[in-house]
């Protein structure tokens, strides 16, 4: 008997972009194809071409806030960011995220002149393309980052992040340099929507934007970040052209729900637990929509790698 | 449920209004819409009845293995999507045991299969079913083995075997209702006739969907209807893609031919795990694990517990003053939120301190502290009035008021509105044993 194989009937497509310039393009790195989706993930009868996906290991030049087990995977060289991030290189990521948490206020505040070295460094070394985000506090991530967008000048780097409530020097010194930037909103697909359009009324293209519709871990609300992602994908493939923009996941924070770490009686080795931890958060992800994994423990960098070619059919 | 004009093609015609309704055409709209019954119409032929009987039901059948408290109800989904109302009969877990186990092995694995149970938010995740594999190839064996484990468990069966005589031992326990493996090309009208001779459910497998397509309709000839749908995937794309294409078809489409709840065996290791994972988000309704680690267990019965939650309520728990350690008057007072996630965590950590202690949890709609606190559901009226509601301030007579570390900024209008002195917690809750204690 012929089963009917019910394609959905999408109008809309995920914008493409590169990430990453390479010498021809006036940079010094491999490049990244991003988007080009016509179809919810993963589904070849609604989208036959590969879909791409990159994997990104996180770095952070400073270790307060890195979970214990990531920070062991890697050993010594998280103590430098350039080690870390060949060591990423080495485990096979396509493209490294650089958390210059140093340059926090009320903690260490190196300079922004400090914080763009540390990202020349990380380029020399790694040829890789690059995330950069500042350490989350609005005033001194707007210095920083114009100062590291500047310094990168032509190498296409994704700069983060863009919220609503201040977005402008971000994307300033993303357009200035040719950049792209993450525009951040909070589970919400209006947030997420609109959160583009400010960045594209702003004068960043579509084509320059990356969402990150915030990637809430296994227990600590994966259910939100689920539906609030599958319904940023079926609106854009339903024809709403500020969410045709790729998808950015960052699934680190699983390592923050306590049962990913803690003794838990009867629930197995811990390190395991919180791989499978940070690993189910990446599959919930990539099967609602994201486009790029940041990933902290090299063993669920592995594990999303196996995910992405099983569901592509190559292993 | 068809549309009325489809629905009054079957009906009478006679507009006599016994079914209370003016016209057959009137009874028909009412049906329609779950307004009426169709058995309301006492002229209805018994040739009508049956083909709007198996029209209007579910696309997906509902099937259901064990019996009693224990019991699994699979299938009956509505949606593809969660965000659109909710899935309703979370995946069942299954562990597999076989028939060639030595006595000791056997006693291992089933306390091991007991001791897959975790608290978590208010609810207990567990194991649902045991598998049990014929691997002797033995017939007796099978049987004696079969009445045994269901001697020591009251989780109910999959039974599974490649040879219907073998599967015939469902005879024995068929009062426990276990759902039956094993009916493929070659082997169907045996199986349907064990199947039917006992009134189980019973699973069918094919390599191709087309193919079970055919399965099921000779299944259905045979006289089976509860059947479950194995679609064999040999890698995680043909997982998703066939479990994506028989939920489609049969809530898109209403294609009844695969209308069933979805069986998935799942290898050991990493492997099993990526498609166990993707099982639980993507339409499966069965799983039955070869090996499930308990650091693989704990993760996925979360994702379960996180994807079949109904997207429009928020687990949460009661709002009231919950006395932690034996409080008396002098006991210190907090309050938290009643987002299970939230008060679960924090009196976990409470009672981890021994110290007695009155626990305030205020009604936020079950969100979180600081999502209630930045929608306005978490303010200083809604702390005070909670505390008047409880009768908090004559229980606790410290004066005194421990607060969340991530609202520190209500300090202010929570003294001015309750007169009390608010004392700043640490952010997270497992800073309070420490933080009481001194
Ligand atoms: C899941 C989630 C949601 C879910 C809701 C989940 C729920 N039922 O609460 C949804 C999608 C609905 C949501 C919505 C919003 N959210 Co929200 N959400 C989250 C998320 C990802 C997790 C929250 C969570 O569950 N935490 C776990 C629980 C256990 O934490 P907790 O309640 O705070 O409890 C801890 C501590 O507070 C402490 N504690 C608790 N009680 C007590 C008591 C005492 C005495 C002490 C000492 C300590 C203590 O211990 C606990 C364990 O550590 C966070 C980001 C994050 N990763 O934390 C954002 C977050 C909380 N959300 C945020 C916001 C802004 C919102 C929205 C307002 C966004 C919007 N504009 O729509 C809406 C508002 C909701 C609405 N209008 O209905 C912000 C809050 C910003 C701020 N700093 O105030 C956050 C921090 C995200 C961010 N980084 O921007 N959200
Ligand atoms: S009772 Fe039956 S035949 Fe009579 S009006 Fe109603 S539907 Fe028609």
């Amino acid at each position: 008997m012929e089963v009917p194989v019910p394609k959905e009937k999408w109008t809309g497509s995920i914008g493409e972009m590169e990430l990453g310039a390479s010498a021809e393009k006036g940079g010094s790195r491999s490049s990244l194809r991003l988007g080009g989706n016509r179809g919810l993930p993963f589904l070849s009868f609604e989208d036959p071409a590969a879909r791409a996906v990159a994997l990104a290991g996180f770095v952070a030049d400073t270790l307060d806030d890195v979970p214990l087990a990531v920070k062991k995977a890697f050993g010594e060289a998280v103590n430098d960011p350039v080690g870390w991030a060949v060591a990423w290189k080495e485990k096979g990521a396509d493209l490294i995220c650089l958390h210059l948490t140093s340059t926090n206020p009320e903690e260490k505040d190196a300079s922004p002149e400090e914080a763009a070295a540390t990202v020349m460094k990380v380029m020399k070394a790694v040829e890789l393309p690059l995330i950069v985000y500042g350490s989350g506090h609005p005033e001194k991530d707007a210095k920083v980052l114009e100062k590291v967008g500047e310094a990168a000048k032509g190498e296409r780097l994704l700069l983060g992040q863009a919220e609503e409530g201040g977005y402008k020097s971000v994307a300033a010194a993303a357009m200035a340099n040719g950049h792209a930037v993450i525009g951040f909103s909070n589970l919400d697909i209006n947030l997420a929507k609109q959160i583009v359009i400010l960045l594209t009324d702003y004068g960043v293209g579509r084509g320059d934007v990356i969402i990150d519709p915030l990637m809430a871990a296994l227990g600590m609300g994966l259910e939100y970040s689920y539906s609030v992602n599958e319904r940023i994908r079926i609106s854009a493939l339903s024809g709403d052209a500020m969410l045709q923009v790729p998808m950015i996941c960052d699934c680190v924070s699983a390592w923050k729900a306590r049962e990913a770490s803690d003794d838990v009686p009867h629930a197995g080795d811990a390190l395991e637990r919180g791989i499978w931890w940070e690993s189910t958060t990446a599959l919930a992800a990539l099967l609602s929509g994201a486009d790029i994994l940041v990933l902290g423990h090299p063993e669920a960098m592995n594990i999303a790698k196996d995910a992405v070619k099983g569901f592509r059919g190559e292993a | 449920m068809p549309t009325a004009i489809e629905i009054f093609k079957h009906l009478p015609k006679k507009n006599c209004g016994d079914c209370k309704f003016p016209t057959c055409l009137a009874f028909a709209m009412q049906l329609a819409n779950n307004k009426a019954k169709l058995d309301d119409c006492p002229h209805l032929s018994e040739a009508g009845k049956n083909a709007l009987a198996s029209s209007s039901a579910p696309p997906i059948r509902l099937v259901k293995v064990g019996v009693g408290r224990t019991a699994v109800d699979m299938g009956d989904e509505t949606e593809l999507y969660r965000h659109d109302k909710r899935f309703f009969h979370p995946v069942a877990f299954a562990l597999r045991l076989a028939d060639d186990l030595g006595e000791d092995d056997l006693y291992k694995r089933l306390s091991y299969a007991r001791s897959l149970r975790f608290e978590r938010v208010g609810q207990v995740l567990k194991l649902d079913m045991l598998e049990l594999e014929c691997r002797s190839g033995n017939a007796e064996r099978f049987a004696s083995f079969a009445k045994k484990v269901s001697a020591e468990t009251d989780l109910p069966l999959v039974l599974r075997a490649k040879d219907a005589t073998v599967l015939s031992a469902a005879n024995l326990i068929k009062d426990r209702r276990p759902l039956l493996h094993g009916a493929d090309a070659s082997n169907l009208k045996e199986m349907c006739a064990v199947a039917k001779g006992c009134a189980l459910p019973l699973v069918v497998g094919a390599d191709d969907l087309n193919g079970l397509a055919d399965l099921v309709e000779a299944a259905r000839k045979e006289g089976v209807e509860d059947l479950v749908l194995d679609p064999r995937p040999a890698n995680l794309k043909e997982l998703l893609e066939r479990c994506t294409i028989i939920r489609r078809s049969a809530i898109r489409k209403t294609f009844r031919g695969l209308g069933y709840p979805i069986y998935l065996s799942i290898p050991a290791g990493r492997d099993g795990m990526l498609m166990a994972s993707t099982a639980v988000m993507k339409y499966g309704s069965l799983l039955s694990f070869e090996e499930l680690p308990a650091s693989n267990a704990l993760p996925l019965m979360v994702l379960r517990q996180n994807i079949y939650t109904d997207p429009q309520v928020p687990i949460q728990v009661k709002p009231d003053l919950y006395p932690v350690n034996n409080p008396g008057p002098e006991a210190p007072l907090l309050f938290t939120t009643n987002f299970s996630l939230t008060f679960f965590t924090v009196m976990s950590d409470l009672e981890k301190s021994k110290v007695p202690v009155w626990l305030q949890v205020v009604d936020t709609e079950g969100l979180s502290v600081l999502t209630a606190y930045s929608a306005g559901k978490l303010t200083a009226e809604s702390v005070k009035n909670a505390l008047t509601a409880t009768g908090a301030l004559e229980r606790s007579r410290q004066g005194r008021l421990i607060i969340p570390g991530m609202v520190a900024r209500m300090a202010v209008k929570l003294n001015e509105a309750t007169g009390l002195q608010i004392v700043v917690g640490p952010k997270e809750s497992s800073g309070l044993p420490k933080f009481l204690r001194s």
